[in-house]
């Protein structure tokens, strides 16, 4: 697990059966019921869907941060499922970047060290103050997430997400929490990331016109794809409106 | 430094109140562990030092009259290394300007060269020449008492002559670092004197030729004390021998002794509570501030930091503030010890100070109390584990209230809604809520604890001299006389009622067991001296059998039924087999009680009396004492008011002072307790308190929300708090208590009311503190706060 030299021939994530129960008995919540999927290597890849419909449950698990109940997750040719606690640490450490809706910085760091705390335990970081250059923060490197806008503490998750150059990039409704234009401003970062590092994007949203800039969509509903729509005319993040 | 570090100071820097508060409590368990074994240390070596250096005997064999030969005998018993003999003998000082005489015991110094045991240490002046018997030696705390010094004369009656003395050197002797009157327990500088004069003079004085009447006896290491005892009292047993006794009976000794046990129990057994209530408090503060953190794990554990990595943060918190704590607990014990040691060395009045602060002590401070605030971190280090990363970074699920809505259902007609939210809360989170009871009530138990011990030792100074001793002036005799004496004194002008007493030095032993003491003999229908039971009523003196107070019997290991030997050291110093009638609860020493008919007739000796109890007219007191002065059998003459002022000084002084440090101490504690029970509640409900701001809520009424919790838990900490320190104070008290004086841990009521009013003027400044930062939360940062 330690190569990080993309292999296009196989693709970035396989799952078949995927399944995942919340709770027993009659209180049970099917989440995710037998997914089929494959994510090819280096897309955007945009997960559409209502609340519920179990896009985030998805991208918990083949991000290593919840585990499934029943089938197989496949990160190139690992298995994620049965791998120990410590060994999915490792997957998270080594291979897998986060952009979550409520940017979860830690407000008692500054943005240098929101991002240093990353790019201290990964194998091969960027440094810091160039990933706060790549999304536009060099001037506010010292300041604390409560005197960052809601936009630029975005931002900030985003270089923290991408400083380790990570394999994947799970971003959890990104924009969720922004309003339109400074949402567009960070789409346009994941976007210029994506194209920099090669990675792949996965990306969940409520919004289905930022679907416009993925390479794939993929249509969740009650737990399962509905369906997997290829993208033939990309836009970029500043032709889209929501 | 690494990011995380920095987040670490950061957030102890964010909860530095509450971190101050954990601190303060690990510090002050630590100070007193620190202090008091630094001082138990202390203590003991320089006692041992002392006895050492001025070479106090081991053994001590007071005889009526045994010729100087005897002596190469006594060094000839095996296990005795060395022998020194020595006259000795009560005396009387007339003092310029006091009506009383005061009473004071005469020692002989060798006409040559020191004494082989017992030396003095000489504080100021030089010893008496040789072939000088005018010249004396005065013991230095009775001198400083009287403002005597080297140069000043000084008049005294040995043996009936009156005889003038010049003061040539002041000292201070192993053997005399607490001296009392005979008969009395509580020592006062002020009211016995030690006179030391060459060998010649004394023996002289009173006609002790070639003779001696104290033998000291040195012990090689490894004797058997046990058998030299034996051995000294048959050789003495022909001259007059009245019970040979080791260093552990030698009184002042003795008193040492039991001050620095008293300290070293309370060193061992009062640390510990306050290290656990801090562990419990760590455990509750960082317990909080994982789950306000919930998100920040679950997003570490999401970036790939593991589960050690994430605790060992955690736990660098935990123990950044029990290392802090222990720390300034250190420094704290070492300035505490520092500043209490000189005290204590006057007190004890040791002419030097081996200072010795027991490093073991830091070790032991450090080490529990870090292992205690871990034991409780690990509790909450085990959530820290068990959060998975999705889970933790979800938003918890509300808590479910469903359950609660039932309890109180009759109640909610009555109640508003804010009422209702406080109801819930507490009803829906019992651990939580019997968290913060538990804290509260521990502080309250504390108050309520050392407030009983205050009022016990009143207690005891009450008791003894206002409800067992009723009279005002006690006249002790030089020898047992006939009871007609008592006569000459009942008519004395002024003189309202006289009882007499009976004073007979006994050893008490039952088996193996046994106890240096008296036999004090009391009349039917006394009313000046008496012995109460445990119910303060005076106990029936039987016509046979010997009444003993609780601690003596618990000593003896008997109880009323059994049968005690009593070996009399006086008179024809008779083997007596005599019943437990009784036991009775005495506050002051250990006395056995027996009728005073009754022990006249078992030592043969009818109507002999040994003292006096006196009730007198006030204004007639200078008349008295000058009569009694004039009197050749009355040896000495005590005032109760001067007895109660040296009992009380003695409570203040020593391990008594202790209690009011740990006073302070429970105190300080308390208030941090209840401070952070207020603050844990606020950082709990600042998300609801903010809905409710913005919803429309005043402060007062958002305010009312937290405060009433904090009302409710207090309301019912308080009886849980009572409860639990009524039987704390038995501990406390028996830590307290000696073999010369017992506290008693009696239901007091006022020491309640106190206590609570101690918790709730906490409860009010903690929930003012609460308030005040209540008021300035940022609404919106509020709404983001978890619940």
């Amino acid at each position: 697990m330690n190569t990080k030299t993309p292999d296009t021939m196989l693709p970035a994530y396989t799952t078949r059966g995927l399944t995942k129960v919340y709770g027993e008995g009659r209180s049970a919540v099917h989440a995710l019921r037998g997914v089929n999927l494959e994510i090819p290597t280096g897309e955007i890849v945009v997960l559409l869907g209502p609340s519920g419909s179990g896009k985030s449950t998805l991208l918990n698990i083949i991000g290593g941060l919840d585990r499934h109940t029943e089938g197989t997750v496949m990160f190139r040719d690992q298995r994620l499922d049965g791998m120990s606690y410590a060994d999915l640490t490792r997957y998270r450490r080594n291979h897998v970047g986060f952009v979550f809706q409520f940017y979860n910085l830690m407000p008692s760091l500054t943005a240098r060290e929101n991002v240093e705390l990353v790019t201290e335990i990964a194998d091969d970081p960027m440094d810091p103050d160039e990933a706060l250059a790549l999304v536009g923060l060099k001037a506010r490197t010292d300041h604390f997430p409560a005197q960052l806008s809601g936009g630029e503490q975005q931002r900030v998750a985003i270089a923290r997400a991408i400083a380790k150059q990570p394999d994947v990039l799970f971003c959890d409704e990104p924009t969720g929490a922004l309003d339109s234009a400074t949402g567009r401003s960070v789409l346009r970062v994941l976007a210029d990331v994506d194209k920099r590092l090669g990675s792949t994007v996965l990306m969940v949203t409520h919004a289905a016109s930022q679907a416009k800039m993925a390479d794939r969509v993929i249509h969740f509903a009650d737990g399962d794809i509905r369906e997997i729509v290829e993208n033939r005319e990309k836009r970029t993040p500043e032709e889209i409106a929501w | 430094m690494s990011p995380l570090d920095h987040k670490l100071l950061r957030d102890l820097w964010r909860i530095k109140g509450q971190a101050g508060a954990i601190g303060a409590v690990i510090a002050v368990g630590v100070m007193m562990l620190v202090m008091m074994t630094g001082l138990t240390a202390s203590l003991s070596e320089t006692r041992d030092a002392y006895y050492e250096r001025y070479r106090l005997a081991g053994v001590f064999a007071p005889v009526a009259r045994a010729p100087e030969q005897l002596a190469e005998r006594l060094t000839e018993i095996q296990g005795v290394s060395s022998v020194e003999t020595r006259v000795q003998g009560r005396a009387l000082i007339d003092l310029p300007g006091q009506v009383l005489p005061v009473q004071a015991q005469a020692v002989s110094l060798p006409d040559r060269g020191r004494p082989a045991l017992n030396d003095v240490y000489l504080t100021d002046g030089r010893m008496p020449a040789t072939g000088r018997p005018d010249e004396i030696l005065l013991l230095q705390s009775f001198a400083a008492a009287h403002d005597l010094r080297p140069g000043d004369t000084l008049r005294a009656t040995m043996d009936g002559a009156r005889r003038s003395f010049d003061i040539v050197g002041l000292a201070q002797s192993p053997e005399f670092l607490y001296t009392t009157a005979p008969g009395e327990l509580v020592p006062d500088d002020a009211r016995f004197g030690v006179i030391w004069m060459v060998r010649s003079g004394l023996a002289a004085a009173y006609d002790m030729d070639a003779a001696f009447n104290e033998a000291l006896l040195g012990l090689t290491r490894g004797a058997s004390e046990a058998s030299v005892l034996d051995a000294v009292d048959r050789l003495l047993e022909a001259y007059g021998g009245s019970g040979t006794y080791g260093l552990a009976d030698q009184f002042s000794n003795r008193f040492v002794s039991e001050e620095i046990l008293g300290l070293e129990a309370a060193a061992v057994g009062v640390p510990p509570i306050f290290l656990a209530v801090a562990a419990f408090l760590l455990y509750i503060v960082v317990g909080r501030m994982v789950q306000s953190e919930r998100e920040e794990i679950g997003l570490m554990k999401a970036f790939g930091y593991t589960n050690a990595e994430v605790g060992t943060h955690y736990f660098k918190l935990i123990l950044a503030i029990a290392a802090g704590g222990a720390l300034a607990g250190c420094l704290g014990g070492i300035a505490a010890g520092r500043a209490l040691i000189g005290v204590y060395t006057a007190y004890f009045k040791f002419p030097f100070l081996v200072f010795q602060l027991d490093p073991a002590s830091f070790a032991t401070g450090v080490t529990v109390s870090i292992l205690s605030a871990s034991a409780g971190g690990l509790f909450v280090l085990r959530r820290v584990f068990a959060l998975t990363p999705a889970v933790a970074m979800r938003a918890p699920a509300p808590p479910n209230f469903s359950r609660t809505s039932r309890i109180g259902q009759s109640l909610n007609r009555f109640l508003d809604q804010p009422s209702r939210m406080v109801l819930r809360r507490l009803t829906r989170q019992p651990g939580r809520m019997a968290g913060s009871v538990i804290g509260i009530a521990c502080g309250m138990a504390l108050s309520v604890a050392m407030l009983t011990i205050y009022a016990g030792f009143d207690r005891t100074i009450d008791l003894t001299f206002s409800v067992v001793d009723r009279s005002d002036v006690t006249v002790s005799l030089t020898h047992p006389v006939a009871d007609k004496t008592l006569f000459e004194l009942m008519r004395m002008p002024g003189v309202e009622r006289v009882e007499p007493v009976r004073n007979v030095s006994v050893v008490f032993r039952n088996g193996l067991k046994g106890h240096r003491g008296a036999l004090i003999g009391l009349p039917q229908g006394r009313e000046l001296n008496r012995a109460l039971d445990a119910s303060m009523t005076p106990i029936d003196l039987p016509e046979r059998g010997v009444v003993l107070s609780d601690v003596l019997a618990g000593m003896l290991g008997v109880s009323p039924g059994d049968t005690l030997t009593v070996d009399v050291r006086e008179g024809r110093q008779p083997l007596l087999q005599v019943p437990v009638a009784a036991t009775a609860q005495t506050l002051l020493g250990s006395p056995a009680y027996m009728d005073l008919d009754a022990l006249n007739h078992i030592l043969r000796e009818p109507g002999r009396i040994s003292g006096a109890y006196l009730m007198i007219d006030d204004a007639e007191a200078e008349a008295i004492y000058t009569a009694l002065q004039d009197m050749p059998t009355v040896a000495g003459v005590s005032l109760k008011s001067q007895a109660r002022e040296a009992f009380v000084t003695l409570m203040n002084q020593g391990a008594g002072a202790i209690r009011y440090v740990m006073g302070a101490i429970a105190f300080v504690i308390t208030f941090g307790i209840v401070y952070n029970a207020a603050r844990i509640a606020l950082a709990e409900r600042a998300r609801d308190l903010a809905s409710l701001r913005v919803i429309g809520f005043s402060k007062g009424e958002a305010a009312f929300l937290l405060l009433g919790e904090l009302a409710v838990v207090t309301a019912v900490a308080l009886p849980v708090g009572a409860l639990l320190g009524y039987y704390l104070s038995f501990g406390i008290a028996a830590g307290f208590s000696t073999d010369l004086y017992q506290i008693p841990a009696t239901f007091d009521p006022v020491s309640y009311g106190q206590a609570t009013l101690v918790v709730l003027v906490a409860a009010l400044m903690s929930g003012s503190l609460v308030k005040r930062d209540l008021d300035r939360t940022d609404l919106i940062e509020g709404l983001k706060t978890r619940g």
